[in-house]
């Protein structure tokens, strides 16, 4: 027999009875439906997090201050040590590197912010001229910190978008005195609004030179040293540099931490990757239910279609004939559920997209392929049983009807 | 053509072993009309049965054209079915969803012939048996003697050496009945061997050769072979 032609007989068969099909066709398809939204749900969320990291800087490495053990207490505790600050000097001294393109030392604190009558409690970032491009800023007026001696203590501060707002309203802001803590500093610039990025908002955020920052917070030590690597390769590195480096000045001992955001990044993206992969998996239990729906109903099916088979073995079909046209038409069904599952699945991803443009959600191509290889695989797997079932009957019994 | 030697055929019902046909011996040649006729449960339709390949006798050896078919697995049986032999049903036996005309395709598309040499094939076989305007018919839109028609057509499009037919005019009135034999008797004269089972005596006598059959055993032949 003819493939096309056992494709055309599976075809009427599936005509011969529409609601039995129609119905089948749905369970199949919002398996699928459901595979694929969930997986878009889930890989949306992933690719948020990711944009929000890369949102950060790229190729960044970051040192922070003291050791992270992963286990035990770390060697500065069990000596009475605190760990060494991370200096200005320590923070320039990384730029020997070949690998690092820029550093930019971040200081944060908080103080008073106030103009007038107006005054409010901010978020203070020491940092220098390179921040702006190493955190992926846009200045929106005016200009950013002015490169020049990492030391120098100069009075002038950057304002957050949402700062300015509150503070001058409508007014002038670049060359306006603001007092910060018991110093008074010339506005040079406001942020481009740039919304949240990883829990901070640097709308509401007041910058200010590394060295004015030690100053009003009395310190000497670098809340974070934040680094731009030359390349995406170069990122091992300058971390390994970084470290290198930093052991070197702090006589010998490990006493900072240097992370990678691709690390971080990779971590992040493992775990929601799993997430989407088990939320997958649960859909694809629908499909499971499905196949065994389509077995149900091939059953069904072979019952009432006993006459007919009885009818085909005596026109010469062998067993593996009336298997093969059983196996056709539970392929059909599933081929087709699964196509119009997969319209349905990208369709509520696009309705997803469009209630919460935030969320990225679109399905990965491994899930769409994993929906339809499990459709077509469950639905082909559960005709096992009744297309053998067909092709067993014996032709007198099933002619006369038993 | 057909040889059947001590043939035996027993059926297990509950715990007792029931033997439907005894010991048969049975020569058919090409181009012989046989009507087997008997009481019901003497065994003629599992005899036609088991000429036809549906069954397998339970001893005794059965040769089609020289062969022993009795050995023959499955799929060569099937074969054998698709080449020699055609049956014509009392119940017709159609398939519902499908057209006259792919009712009388079917047994070509499962042996698999090209599409379009079935086309040439249906298109004789439909104005052969005068079904030319109901070709697209389905057979719920057919009448009897229309469908018996569809089915004999069915029978013949794979030119068969043996027609077994089971009660072939016992679904339809008189006239039609009569029709539905002159066109299986116009096929002996392509040498096919038509063998028909029936308890209708005056439809049996039309048979060059009559064999009566009670509890499984062949009581008394009359007429001869061709």
């Amino acid at each position: 027999m003819r493939l096309t032609d056992v494709a055309q007989f599976a075809i009427s068969s599936l005509r011969g009875s529409p609601a039995r099909t129609l119905l089948m066709m749905l369970a199949m398809s919002i398996g699928v439906a459901a595979v694929v939204v969930l997986t878009a749900l889930g890989e949306g969320a992933r690719r948020y997090v990711v944009d929000q990291f890369s949102s950060l800087g790229t190729n960044l490495v970051i040192v922070l201050p003291g050791r992270t053990e992963t286990a035990g207490i770390g060697p500065g505790l069990m000596s009475g040590q605190t760990p060494r600050d991370i200096t200005l000097d320590d923070a320039e001294a990384l730029l020997r590197s070949r690998s690092i393109k820029t550093v930019a030392p971040l200081t944060v604190g908080s103080a008073t912010l106030s103009r007038g009558a107006l005054n409010r409690e901010v978020v203070v970032a020491g940092s220098t001229a390179s921040l702006l491009d190493v955190r992926h800023m846009s200045i929106g007026l005016g200009k950013f910190l002015p490169p020049g001696d990492i030391h120098e203590s100069a009075s002038v501060c950057v304002l957050g978008s949402e700062m300015k707002r509150e503070l001058f309203g409508n007014e002038q802001a670049v060359g306006q005195w603001v007092r910060l803590g018991d110093r008074r500093f010339r506005v040079i610039g406001v942020l481009a609004s740039q919304g949240e990025s990883m829990g901070m908002r640097t709308d509401e955020l007041v910058i200010i030179p590394v060295a004015s920052a030690h100053q009003l917070f009395n310190t000497n030590g670098l809340f974070r040293v934040l680094i731009e690597a030359k390349s995406r390769d170069t990122i091992e590195q300058a971390r390994h540099d970084a470290e290198a480096i930093m052991l070197q000045r702090h006589s010998g001992e490990k006493d900072v931490t240097v992370i990678t955001q691709d690390a971080v990044l990779a971590t992040f993206d493992r775990i929601l990757t799993a997430l989407t992969m088990a939320v997958g998996g649960i859909a694809a239990i629908s499909l499971a239910v499905a196949g065994v729906l389509i077995m149900n109903v091939m059953l069904i099916a072979v019952a009432q279609r006993v006459k007919e088979i009885g009818l085909l073995k005596a026109l010469g079909a062998p067993g593996k004939q009336i298997r093969a046209l059983f196996f056709a038409e539970a392929a059909l069904l599933s081929g087709i559920g699964s196509v119009v599952g997969l319209i349905l699945g990208y369709a509520g991803s696009i309705v997803i997209r469009q209630i919460y443009p935030v969320l990225p959600a679109s399905p990965p191509w491994w899930a769409v392929l994993a929906a339809c290889g499990t459709a077509l695989s469950t639905g082909i797997l559960f005709s096992v049983w009744p297309a053998r079932r067909a092709a067993r009957l014996d032709p007198v019994a099933a002619l006369a009807g038993r | 053509m057909i040889e059947l030697s001590q043939v035996s055929r027993s059926f297990t019902v509950g715990d007792q072993q029931v033997a439907a046909l005894r010991g048969i011996d049975l020569h058919i040649a090409a181009g012989d009309y046989v009507s087997i006729m008997g009481p019901s449960g003497s065994g003629k339709s599992t005899l036609l049965n088991l000429i036809g390949l549906l069954d397998r006798p339970s001893s005794g050896t059965y040769k089609l054209d020289g062969g022993d078919v009795t050995a023959l697995d499955d799929v060569q049986q099937a074969r054998v079915r698709s080449e020699k032999i055609g049956f014509v049903f009392q119940a017709f036996h159609l398939v519902p969803r499908l057209t006259a005309a792919m009712n009388i395709e079917l047994p070509m598309m499962l042996a698999g012939i090209p599409p379009e040499e079935r086309k040439q094939r249906v298109a004789k076989l439909v104005e052969n048996y005068g079904l030319k305007d109901r070709a697209d018919h389905r057979p719920d839109q057919l009448s009897g003697g229309q469908r018996q028609r569809v089915a004999i057509a069915r029978a013949t499009s794979m030119n068969p050496a043996v027609l077994l037919a089971d009660e072939p005019t016992g679904n339809l009135d008189q006239t039609t009945g009569k029709e539905v034999m002159h066109l299986l008797e116009a096929l002996l004269e392509q040498n096919v061997a038509l063998i028909m089972v029936t308890h209708d005596p005056t439809l049996g006598e039309r048979a060059h050769r009559q064999i009566h059959m009670v509890d499984g055993q062949i009581i008394s032949e009359t007429g001869r072979s061709k």
